[in-house]
């Protein structure tokens, strides 16, 4: 009994050392004072407004959700088209195909990054928004393919026979059995597609085009003037958003996938 | 006319030959059953009708029509899988549903005979439910209601039994035969299970290594195999090596143990020109007499109990001829029964004796 105290408190111990310092940046962007101090002086949502108010930084939210939200779309859509090509068919060389598919997900970031980044000099392409686009495609890509083929494997393919046999074309079986039956997977793809984008730091400073910030490299550029508490309001928004959106979409996803049983 | 022709099909995959050239014709409103051990090539040859496999050669005729190119969604043939295969995401009412959807039938014909197959197989409460609501064999008769709502022009039946409790599947069987009377569809039937085969088959069709082995009524079968496979899967029999031989006239078969065994001259036929001949008799057909019982006209043999293997109204004995084992099954009675090392008089009639041939 003793050694369980022991493992509950060191437990609660590690969970307060990962999530204390998120309360403090949460807390104190309510905080009505200049400087971040403790105790708190006053309840204010000045930072908010003041934050709503940098242009900067409205423009860098509006370039991470495009990016998020194009990135979603993409790499689902592509993740989808693959899983179903890997496991559906009979694809030569599938087996390297989907390790070259998750290699993105082993590397590390920052060697991705330089990677892409000299590859993309070698070809004297020039940096773009399409770039960074890509860029995120390619490694929210691995996470997409996992969630879809895991649940592909699981439908199994005598439904969609069964409604082939009973007069649905191969694609109206796609659409119609198929796809209904992945939407949890497609779902998750999406949503991790979305969040893996939003607070990406490491790959966006290699591959933005000067000029373009997004919302992590946003606040990296202005930790490095000042520490403004304004950051904190923004992290507060950061974490809403990535926190957030899953619950959001397992909430959703729990919905469609009420359903299926099997 | 028949309705439904094989003629002459081949499946190949690559090197390995799934089902060798194989012809068949099955009859209208016909309850056919493939039968044999896995991969004996049933379930290929049920998936070349479905048009889920290609032929590698051959013809397969629906209804006169060749339909070996016919893609699957056009073929009009309602299939029912062993996993059931319902759609989980959709209601039973839209599961059944399903394929009248896509032949554009109007929407209050197609809740009537929705609602007619639902009452076909007893289950007409359960519409608005889902399929993982359901239990197994509730789900079974969902799938047979889908497939046979479309009113195919044959229904394929992918061993619906195996996935069942043993209790259930008989009520099934029983049931699936009912339907299939009552509604009078052409029935192709792939299983393993002997008994499920000889009870609901019009025609048996028996395969092994890709090949067909006997083809009949089930009794027939039965009774009479062709082959030493067929001696061998269907029931329990005793099958000895034996020589052509005759005594007064008499043709039969000499096998260690028994001798010589008088056969009748339809029997004797089915060895001409085979290079070897079996004697076959069925374990059921063999009485165990304690050694002092009167004699009567069958042939009889002294041999030891070896084991014993009670199976309720059923008992299996071992026994030692000689030097030979044979199976015997027995009605279990309750004045005689037997144990191990007891000495016993082996008898069976010569009439129900069975000569197959081998190449």
């Amino acid at each position: 009994m003793m050694g369980w105290g022991v493992i509950r408190l060191w437990t609660i111990l590690v969970y307060i050392f990962m999530f204390l310092p998120v309360a403090v940046v949460v807390l104190l962007s309510f905080n009505a004072n200049q400087f971040g101090s403790f105790p708190v002086t006053g309840l204010s949502f000045r930072w908010f407004v003041e934050l709503a108010e940098n242009e900067a930084i409205i423009r860098a939210f509006k370039t991470s959700l495009l990016l998020g939200v194009l990135t979603a779309f993409i790499s689902t859509t592509l993740g989808v088209l693959a899983s179903l090509a890997l496991v559906r068919y009979k694809v030569p060389g599938g087996n390297f195909i989907s390790t070259l598919l998750i290699a993105p997900i082993l590397v590390p970031e920052v060697v991705l990054a330089v990677a892409l980044l000299l590859f993309l000099n070698f070809l004297s392409v020039h940096k773009s928004f399409f770039m960074l686009l890509m860029g995120h495609v390619i490694f929210t890509l691995p996470f997409v393919v996992l969630v879809v083929q895991a649940r592909l494997i699981g439908i199994r393919r005598d439904v969609e026979e069964a409604a082939m046999s009973l007069g649905a074309t191969p694609v109206q079986t796609f659409f119609q059995i198929t796809l209904p039956l992945l939407a949890p997977a497609v779902f998750a793809g999406m949503l991790f597609s979305f969040t893996i984008s939003f607070d990406d730091i490491t790959g966006t400073l290699f591959w933005k085009p000067g000029g373009v910030e997004t919302v992590p490299t946003q606040i990296f550029a202005m930790l490095r003037n000042s520490i403004s508490p304004e950051i904190n309001a923004l992290g507060s928004v950061m974490i809403f958003f990535t926190v957030g959106v899953p619950l959001l979409g397992a909430a959703i996803a729990r919905r469609l996938g009420n359903h299926q049983g099997r | 006319m028949s309705a439904v022709k094989l003629h002459n099909i081949v499946k190949k995959f690559g090197a390995f030959t799934a089902v060798h050239p194989m012809s068949l014709d099955i009859p209208e409103r016909s309850f056919v059953t493939l039968l044999g051990p896995s991969g004996c090539g049933k379930t290929t040859t049920l998936r070349m009708v479905a048009g889920l496999l290609d032929p590698t050669e051959g013809d397969i005729l629906v209804a006169g029509r060749q339909i070996n190119d016919v893609p699957i969604h056009k073929r009009n043939l309602g299939i029912v899988f062993q996993n059931y295969a319902l759609f989980p995401h959709k209601t039973v009412a839209d599961n059944v549903a399903f394929g009248l959807k896509h032949r554009n039938i109007p929407k209050e014909e197609r809740n009537r005979r929705v609602a007619e197959a639902l009452e076909l197989v007893q289950l007409p409460h359960l519409a608005n439910s889902y399929p993982k609501q359901l239990s197994g064999g509730q789900q079974q008769r969902i799938a047979l209601a889908r497939a046979i709502v479309i009113e195919p022009d044959v229904l394929l039946l992918d061993e619906p039994l195996s996935a069942l409790d043993a209790n259930l599947r008989e009520d099934m069987r029983v049931e699936l035969k009912r339907i299939q009377e009552q509604i009078g569809i052409t029935t192709i039937f792939v299983t393993h299970d002997q008994s499920e085969a000889l009870a609901m088959s019009d025609i048996l069709v028996v395969m092994s290594n890709g090949r067909v082995e006997q083809v009949g009524a089930p009794k027939e079968i039965y009774s009479n195999p062709t082959s030493r496979f067929v001696a061998d899967f269907l029931g329990t029999s005793n099958i000895l090596e034996a020589e052509i031989t005759s005594e007064g006239g008499q043709s039969g078969l000499t096998a260690a143990a028994v001798g010589f065994v008088p056969l009748r001259d339809e029997q004797m036929a089915k060895l001409a020109g085979r290079a070897k001949a079996y004697l076959v008799i069925r374990a059921e057909k063999i009485d165990i007499l304690p050694l002092d019982a009167g004699p009567d006209a069958r042939l009889s043999f002294e041999g030891t109990i070896e084991a014993v293997d009670y199976q309720g109204q059923l008992v299996r004995y071992f026994v030692d001829v000689q030097g030979m084992k044979f199976q015997v099954l027995n009605m279990l009675s309750g004045t005689t029964s037997f144990e191990d090392g007891d000495r016993v008089s082996v008898r069976f009639d010569s009439q129900d004796c069975v000569a197959v041939g081998e190449d």
